[in-house]
């Protein structure tokens, strides 16, 4: 996803000398090519998060679209205020882009692990949450969110995610994308989460059970209308996020649903538990010992719907 | 009707000072009514920044009240949002918006907040009120004029309490990096804040030195006298390859005896006999400018 970005980037700042990055003094081998061929539109603002988004704030009242850039929870805790005051109050064009969404910086540690940022995002006014699950949704998302005029937290993976999706896909702020059609239970999916979501889906297929599988790239604004449908048109809602179940996508459409008049429905927040993500591995073994690897939606799904 | 403005380039007349040293004073009266008004407000940081206000809204300041997002015009930070009272008086004063709103200072659904709002104020550029932003938005404001090749100039207020906070000096790291000779600090340095001096507080000299250290070109003026004021925004514009700082000496609760360099008038309003004494003493001020 990292890579699709930053091409993307590239691409769209060749022709369009507002679009500015600015890193906090990360990105290295990322972001080379961008800094040497167009130096004017590149600032690296040194290891200081909050001086990278006052930068970032000031260039975007002046009539710059700036991304800024770090991994992890980096460009969004230290300069969580800047963020707040300086960019979502007065709707300044800032994207805020973090690469190594979740636990993808596995064994550097939970100070490395982003697993409430979409929440804390969330919660901002003005701002526009976005998580792609594939590189060809991070290429859409990059497009997306240049066009769209005003905040956005652009949440990556990392490197070396499957493609999921055609590269003719429909994407949409806020629209997700149906990329499966089912009418047992619908599983949705956000931040690099829907091959797994997928994959569980294959299983059920085999045991008769067919499950919608959303792909919820942006969460916020969240495509209610999609979410409704789901629990009008399919019996059960299961939530997966690489994210604290508190607040992320499991919490946008758990709030979504008690507001609503669809009649209850079952429904279940996949996700990290409220604690800390410490347990030393990569990625991939992470996702497994906190049920996020397809073996663990598959038990949390028999769990919750007693199949 | 707004007040006479000697455009940036004048040559500064002895009764041009004379004449912005009146203003201060009585921008000084102006802010005390809104304070007393409504029991609430900060006169000591806006007492201190009244000839410096007065300097760059007067003469200095390109900017355009008729049009106060005219994309060339000079950008001003003022990042010490507290003492924002003293900037609404000058904003309204060179015709931002009706000095009417000034008495509606932080009444209900005012134009005015306690601290200022882009949204809602004509002329305020950002929010403030955290202490510590204003130097890295100035700094990318500053780096944004530049690169579209324009002459606008960026001017920011910082308080000597906000140097506290680390991100100021990320701030002058950057500005230094970039060579921002675009880029004006204007430090209101009162020597005391919320709960006592910088000295007890925080220590922060030899401020000289350390911006100096951080690659910065320093003025340390007296931030009282419209002169000096004057002066060291012609020299700051005089700097090239580096950013500037202008260290202003101030007093806090300048221009009112029992308010000066004394904590207690960061933030606290005056009862009605303080009122009296305090508006007797500018008056005096004022009258003296005027002879």
């Amino acid at each position: 996803m990292r890579t699709a970005f930053i091409e993307t980037l590239f691409e769209l700042a060749q022709r369009d000398e507002r679009i500015t990055l600015v890193v906090g003094d990360l990105g290295f081998g990322v972001v080379t090519r961008f800094m040497q061929e167009l130096p004017k539109q590149f600032v690296n603002a040194g290891v200081a998060e909050q001086n990278m988004t006052g930068l970032a704030a000031g260039m975007a009242l002046s009539g710059k679209i700036v991304f800024t850039y770090s991994i992890a929870n980096f460009p969004v805790l230290r300069c969580f205020e800047q963020i707040r005051n300086d960019i979502c109050y007065h709707n300044a064009d800032v994207k805020i882009v973090a690469v190594g969404g979740g636990m993808a910086y596995g064994s550097l540690g939970v100070t490395h692990h982003a697993t409430e940022d979409l929440a804390i995002m969330r919660a901002l006014p003005n701002m526009t949450v976005v998580a792609p699950n594939d590189p060809i949704e991070a290429r859409l998302a990059t497009r997306a969110v240049v066009a769209h005029a005003g905040p956005c937290y652009l949440r990556l993976g990392r490197a070396g995610e499957a493609i999921l999706h055609k590269p003719t896909v429909a994407f949409q702020l806020g629209k997700a994308i149906r990329a499966r059609e089912g009418s047992t239970l619908t599983l949705i999916a956000t931040g690099g989460l829907l091959q797994n979501a997928l994959q569980v889906a294959d299983i059920l297929a085999h045991k008769g059970i067919q499950a919608r599988v959303l792909s919820m790239h942006t969460v916020k604004p969240l495509d209610c209308a999609a979410v409704l449908a789901a629990a009008q048109e399919t019996s059960a809602i299961l939530t997966i996020e690489e994210h604290s179940v508190v607040g992320g996508l499991g919490g946008a459409v758990a709030e979504l649903l008690m507001e609503s008049d669809v009649p209850a429905v079952k429904f279940k927040r996949i996700g990290l538990k409220d604690a800390f993500s410490s347990t030393t591995g990569d990625q991939e073994y992470l996702r497994s010992v906190y049920g996020l690897d397809v073996a663990g939606i598959l038990r949390t799904i028999e769990e919750t719907l007693a199949i | 009707m707004a007040m006479r403005v000697y455009p940036y380039g004048t040559k500064h007349a002895p009764e041009m000072i004379a004449d912005l040293s009146r203003r201060a004073y009585e921008f000084r009266i102006q802010v005390l009514q809104m304070v007393y008004a409504h029991q609430t407000g900060h006169l000591g940081g806006a007492f201190s920044s009244a000839e410096i206000l007065t300097a760059l809204y007067f003469h200095h300041l390109r900017v355009n009240p008729a049009d106060p997002n005219w994309h060339d015009r000079d950008r001003l930070v003022f990042s010490k949002g507290h003492a924002c009272a003293m900037l609404y008086t000058c904003l309204a004063q060179r015709g931002f918006f009706p000095v009417e709103w000034l008495m509606t200072f932080r009444e209900l659904n005012s134009h005015l907040q306690g601290h200022p709002e882009r949204q809602k104020t004509p002329g305020i550029e950002v929010p403030a009120g955290p202490l510590g932003h204003g130097l890295a938005i100035g700094a990318g404001m500053a780096l944004a004029a530049r690169l579209a090749k324009s002459k606008r100039r960026v001017y920011a207020i910082l308080g000597d309490g906000e140097i506290n906070a680390g991100v100021i000096w990320e701030g002058a790291l950057v500005a230094a990096k970039f060579q921002l000779d675009n880029l004006k600090v204007i430090l209101d340095y009162n020597g005391v804040q919320q709960t006592g001096t910088t000295t007890k507080v925080m220590p922060t000299e030899p401020i000289a030195d350390k911006w100096r250290a951080f690659g910065w070109h320093v003025v340390e003026i007296h931030g009282h006298n419209v002169a000096e004021i004057l002066d060291a925004l012609d020299h700051a514009d005089e700097i090239h390859g580096k950013p500037v700082i202008i260290v202003a000496r101030t007093t806090k609760g300048k221009g009112v005896s029992f308010m000066e360099n004394d904590h207690y008038w960061h933030g606290s309003p005056p009862n009605e006999k303080q009122f009296q004494a305090a508006l007797g003493e500018l008056q005096e001020a004022v009258a003296r400018w005027q002879n």
